[in-house]
């Protein structure tokens, strides 16, 4: 027997909205995040071993384009979402925050593993103690480095925010101070 | 000639005096003498020329730092190598960290460009006649020379590391 018909599949459950005969409706906001929340696409920025095991997370194995992150930008312009995987020195801080500047809106920055998270184990005058200095950061994930699950957990709660984020969350005028307080523009 | 360090130190006091070639070691086989600053640059050009040597390959070369060794604060090391004969041997060159100029290899050795800038960037070491004596790893506008050991290794901005934990 295959598995393709046992029931321990979970079905997601539609947003809050009226269901009648022919039609559903809903909020405009719930249908944006759905969509957003399932079609993230990364701009992975691996600088090292953290970098790697994401190269796991992107194989067929472990398979992160079930999350709809098929495509995995190398590139800022249709990039959601920043995932910094490794350790960022002070030389590489700018960059960071120069590929974070170039995105649009919305996006999301996931800091994965313990280097990019706090700096790690790298407790130096040469590393950046975490890129919450540079740039602002929504999920971090633990580990060092995370194992792939990890990273797919972070990517989960990054969609839980895109589900459930107003869509004029990033006018509001704390979005604002925050960018701000980095000088990001 | 097989090449031993006996007959290697005795080669080199032969050609530039007993008071220029002092404290010659073997800490771990490869025989280390010490030298100044007015020798260096002669007797690294004698080794690569010298047709019994042939010690022609600069391994190495870098900044150590002993604040409390008065008026020998700084040193720069510098590994050689004889592919010829399979002979290392290394130099070890004092001087203070008033005074922290030394003479460039660079139109010996092209690989003593980049080594040389590192030891700038890290010791301040400044090389005489270096054609281009910049920062070659750590930010532009770092401020000091972060090997000296005046300054802690860590990162200073952080609040949430305990110490003890840290074994400092």
């Amino acid at each position: 027997m295959s598995d393709s018909n046992n029931t321990d599949i979970k079905m997601a459950d539609a947003p809050e909205g009226y269901i009648g005969a022919g039609f559903f409706a809903t909020s405009f906001e719930k249908v944006i995040g759905l969509a957003r929340a399932n079609s993230l696409w990364p701009l992975p920025f691996a600088t090292s071993c953290c970098g790697i095991e994401f190269m796991a997370t992107m194989g067929s194995h472990y398979d992160i384009s079930r999350f709809g992150s098929e495509r995995p930008s190398f590139s800022p312009r249709q990039a959601d979402i920043l995932l910094v995987m490794g350790t960022i020195a002070k030389k590489m801080g700018p960059v960071v925050k120069q590929v974070y500047e170039q995105m649009s809106e919305p996006r999301w920055v996931v800091a994965v593993g313990a280097c990019a998270s706090s700096g790690g184990i790298f407790d130096t005058y040469s590393v950046l103690q975490g890129i919450d200095r540079v740039v602002p950061v929504d999920v971090y994930v633990p580990g060092c480095p995370p194992r792939p699950e990890q990273i797919l957990d972070g990517l989960m709660r990054v969609q839980d925010l895109a589900k459930n984020e107003s869509l004029r969350r990033r006018n509001s005028p704390e979005y604002q101070a925050l960018l701000e307080s980095y000088n990001i523009k | 000639m097989e090449l031993t360090n006996e007959n290697v130190l005795g080669k080199i006091i032969e050609q530039f005096g007993e008071e220029n070639i002092t404290d010659a070691v073997n800490p771990d086989g490869i025989m280390t003498f010490q030298t100044n600053r007015q020798t260096i640059h002669e007797l690294i050009k004698y080794l690569r020329d010298d047709e019994k040597l042939q010690i022609s390959f600069l391994t190495t070369m870098c900044g150590i730092h002993y604040p409390e060794q008065k008026d020998r604060e700084l040193c720069m090391m510098y590994q050689l190598h004889s592919l010829r004969h399979n002979y290392r041997l290394r130099i070890k060159v004092y001087f203070p960290i008033s005074d922290p100029v030394m003479p460039t290899l660079t139109d010996l050795y092209a690989t003593a460009n980049w080594m040389e800038r590192e030891a700038y960037d890290f010791y301040g070491i400044v090389f005489a006649g270096h054609p281009n004596l910049i920062r070659i790893l750590n930010v532009e506008d770092m401020e000091y020379h972060p090997m000296l050991r005046q300054y802690p290794l860590e990162d200073q901005t952080r609040e949430d590391k305990v110490n003890t934990f840290f074994g400092r």
